[in-house]
């Protein structure tokens, strides 16, 4: 009898399900899928792809070296394919680069000032905190993907009619 | 429906025939045999199998009553009002209600959790997991007369992370040294971990894990845990095989990220039990469950899914007013 094999999927493999709706509107699922919605982003959209009030999940086509970005608050980075390393900087001024009330993050226009405090590389399936108060930035030497946690901020796109099944299954 | 809190709790001594406690909440009792459990309530009674119950009781004491409803089947159940727990009979069932056969009562929930507690470790003999899926090799048998009990399996704790599992302090990852072997069918899923480097002074912020080996060492089965909190945020990954024990009748917008393989959904009204939807997951697929609505998975292979949760308490309020949304995005 054959071994188990565990199904990822991939930017470049992946075969979404959808809804069959019975007596329902597909659209009440908010349904999509993360490869999809990064195969057809550029590098570095944070795309929504769920929104529950302010918090957010975040698609990121991860390609080549992103802005810096800060954020006030945590979040987190899951890599659902591919390889991706994380810069992480401490900046001097703790009010500075971001309002420490504010939500969400914020693309920096330049590198900030302050302590490097590490670096990380993740493969499929590895998850990285990344700190409230810290500036951070993304490398990808391959197209890759990264799911956030977060809350919805400047630099989260919204297109929901884009990257949504709007039709049953059973209209297929 | 009665609206006073209830107060009678009663366990009564073990049968002479089955070995069994039975045991009272307010004016629902419960009592097992070889292979059923029979719930009786002043209006009727019902009957379920012993492995249905014991699934779905074990999650009920192990999530605290989760959010919102958990429907053992269409006819029994408990709705979580974070304090107080309603317990119902037909309450959620058209031909119940029709006919004036439904009954609902409300519990303190520590009072009515330590009672079903008892209840777990009783109704559970040696050897049998109710946390297992029925196709593991060390999943046992929940049929028969009294035969021991399986308190280890019974009283494991909910992981729940204050910010991050793996970060100093917070949820420890699993590994084959601390009990956790990767699961049969999780036997391909790659172990490397994230390459971390730190700048002194920064051991508590730069971290990471990897967290398909973490949910492949999962030794429960739909049983979310909190891995990463941002705010009141959860993500709750979860390894999942068979079927969902409960149909969870949501008070809040629900996300599913399905991380691996495949879990189909049967999608009910909440009120009604009547069919809305079936939702096919695959790898990489994202869903909401709205509020108005009862869903159960099924997973023919054991998978890995990502359940994300606003865990504000102001949401089932926020919905009744219409400050929150049934459905999540509107498009």
């Amino acid at each position: 009898m054959a071994d188990y094999k565990t199904v990822f999927g991939g930017l470049n493999d992946f075969t979404p399900g959808g809804v069959d709706a019975i007596d329902d509107n597909p659209k009440n699922y908010v349904f999509s899928n993360v490869f999809d919605v990064a195969s057809r982003s550029a590098p570095y959209e944070r795309v929504a792809v769920g929104k529950n009030l302010e918090y957010v999940m975040e698609a990121i086509r991860a390609e080549g070296q992103s802005p810096w970005y800060a954020c006030a608050h945590d979040e987190f980075a899951l890599c659902m394919d591919g390889e991706v390393e994380i810069h992480l900087v401490k900046p001097d001024d703790a009010d500075s680069p971001v309002d420490p009330d504010s939500e969400g993050a914020t693309v920096l226009d330049e590198a900030p000032d302050g302590r490097k405090m590490g670096r990380i590389v993740l493969r499929r399936g590895h998850q990285a905190l990344l700190p409230g108060g810290a500036a951070y930035r993304f490398e990808a030497g391959a197209p890759s993907v990264i799911l956030t946690q977060t809350i919805a901020g400047p630099a989260t796109v919204e297109r929901w009619a884009e990257i949504c099944h709007s039709e049953s299954l059973s209209a297929n | 429906m009665t609206e006073a809190l209830q107060t009678h709790y009663k366990i009564n001594p073990a049968s002479n025939e089955t070995g069994y406690k039975s045991y009272e909440a307010g004016s629902f009792t419960f009592k097992r045999d070889e292979y059923f459990i029979s719930i009786s309530w002043p209006k009727g009674a019902h009957t379920m199998a012993a492995d249905a119950f014991m699934r779905a009781m074990m999650r009920t004491v192990a999530w605290g009553f989760f959010y919102g409803t958990l429907s053992y089947d269409p006819v029994f159940g408990t709705t979580n009002h974070y304090g107080i727990v309603d317990m119902f009979a037909g309450t959620y069932h058209p031909v119940f209600k029709e006919n004036g056969r439904d009954h609902l009562e409300k519990f303190k929930a520590e009072d009515l959790l330590e009672l079903f507690r008892d209840l777990v470790d009783d109704w559970t003999n040696e050897g049998y997991d109710p946390f297992a899926a029925p196709g593991e090799n060390d999943a046992g048998q929940p049929w028969g007369r009294k035969n021991g009990n399986n308190a280890d399996a019974v009283t494991r704790i909910r992981v729940t992370a204050n910010r991050m599992v793996g970060l100093p302090g917070d949820a420890e990852i699993r590994t084959d040294r601390n009990g956790y072997p990767q699961n049969r069918m999780f036997a391909d899923v790659s172990s490397d971990q994230p390459l971390v480097e730190i700048e002194p002074g920064f051991e508590d912020e730069v971290a990471a894990f990897n967290l398909y080996d973490y949910l492949s060492r999962s030794d429960v089965t739909w049983n979310p845990s909190v891995c990463s909190v941002v705010k009141e945020s959860l993500f709750c990954p979860t390894s999942e095989e068979f079927i969902l024990p409960v149909e969870h009748g949501n008070d809040r917008c629900e996300w599913f990220v399905q991380l691996s393989d495949e879990i189909t959904w049967e999608v009910k009204d909440k009120e009604t039990g009547k069919p809305r939807s079936r939702i096919v997951m695959r790898a990489g697929d994202v869903a909401c469950m709205p509020a108005d609505i009862r869903h159960q998975g099924y997973s023919p292979k054991r998978s890995m899914l990502l359940v994300w949760e606003n865990a504000s308490p102001r949401i089932p309020d926020m919905i009744l007013s219409g400050e929150a949304p049934v459905v999540a995005v509107q498009f």
